[in-house]
C-alpha cells in the first residue's frame, strides 16, 4: 500500500514529501520503542504517539520507512529534518492509536508478529 | 563480498541519550557501504541499537566494537560494570530493570538480551558483578 494511501485511510496530514517508491504490507503500534525493535519486520508502517529523536533513530534501524504518529502528536521541525535526511515519510493523524491500527488492518495492512524471526 | 577485515571501535557513554544510536547508524553504514545484504544488515542494526542503548541505561559505560571478515560480521559490547547479577533474569522477555525516566523515552521493556539474541546467529553474554559485562554477537555473512 502507498503511503499517500495510508494518508487518506487514517485522514492523516503529510509532514515531509511523500514517496511513492515505498510498499507498506504492515504495521505495528506502539509507543515503546523496545517492542517495535523486536516486532518489527519489512515494509512497516510505525503507528506511534511518542515524539522524540528515539523514534527516527529506531526506525532508522529498522529500515521503516513510514512513521504515522497518531491521537494528533506533531514531531518538532528537528525530528521531521532527521526523518526527511532517512527518506522517511512522515505522517500526523488525530485518531487514537486503537482507531489508527484499526483502519489500516481492515484495510489489508497486517500486524507484523507473524513475521517474527 | 571482497576479502576485507574491518575493525572500528566506539566509546559509549553511560547516559548519553542525545547520541543514542549514532554508533549503531555508523556501524550500518559501513556494513552497506561493504554490499551486506538488507536482511542481515537489519538483524545486526537491531542488536547493534539494542546494545548500544543497554550500554546507555544499564552500564558505567563502555565500548562497542565492530569486526567484519568475510564470513562474519562481530559486535562485541565491553563495559566497565556495574555486572548482571542475575543473567537467567536479564535474558527473560518483559524483565527490566531500566528506570521510569528511560521508560518514558519509550525503551526498557525488557526485550534488549532477548533482541539480540533472536537477531543474532551467534550470541553470546558473560558478566561479573562490580567488574562488568562482555556481550558478543555475531552475523553469518554466508
Amino acid at each position: 500500500m502507498k503511503t499517500r494511501e495510508i494518508a487518506e485511510i487514517l485522514s492523516a496530514e503529510m509532514l515531509t514529501e511523500d514517496n511513492p517508491a515505498i510498499d507498506i504490507r504492515s504495521a505495528c503500534g506502539s509507543d515503546m520503542m523496545s517492542d517495535v525493535l523486536a516486532f518489527v519486520k519489512d515494509q512497516t508502517v510505525l503507528v506511534t504517539g511518542l515524539t522524540n529523536p528515539h523514534v527516527i533513530r529506531t526506525a532508522e534501524m529498522l529500515d521503516v520507512s513510514c512513521i504515522v504518529f497518531c491521537r494528533g502528536k506533531r514531531p518538532d521541525e528537528e525530528m521531521l529534518e532527521m526523518a526527511r535526511e532517512r527518506d522517511i515519510v512522515v505522517l500526523s493523524t488525530r485518531h487514537t492509536m486503537y482507531v489508527a491500527c484499526g483502519l489500516l488492518y481492515t484495510h489489508g495492512i497486517v500486524g507484523c508478529e507473524s513475521t517474527r524471526r | 563480498m571482497a576479502d576485507v577485515s574491518i575493525l572500528e571501535t566506539f566509546d559509549v557513554e553511560r547516559g548519553a541519550f542525545e547520541t543514542a544510536g549514532e554508533a549503531s547508524a555508523t556501524i550500518k553504514r559501513t556494513l552497506k557501504r561493504l554490499g551486506v545484504d538488507v536482511g542481515i544488515l537489519r538483524r545486526v542494526a537491531v542488536a547493534t541499537y539494542e546494545v548500544e542503548l543497554n550500554l546507555i541505561i544499564h552500564s558505567l559505560g563502555g565500548r562497542l566494537e565492530l569486526a567484519v571478515d568475510e564470513n562474519w560480521v562481530r559486535v562485541t559490547s565491553r563495559d566497565r560494570g556495574p555486572g548482571i547479577p542475575d543473567i537467567d533474569k536479564a535474558m527473560t522477555e518483559g524483565y527490566s530493570t531500566a528506570p521510569e525516566d528511560v521508560r518514558t523515552l519509550g525503551f526498557g521493556a525488557g526485550m534488549g538480551l532477548p533482541n539480540m539474541k533472536r537477531n543474532a546467529d551467534d550470541f553470546s553474554i558473560a558478566s561479573e558483578v562490580g567488574v562488568g559485562t562482555t556481550i558478543c554477537m555475531g552475523f553469518k555473512l554466508r
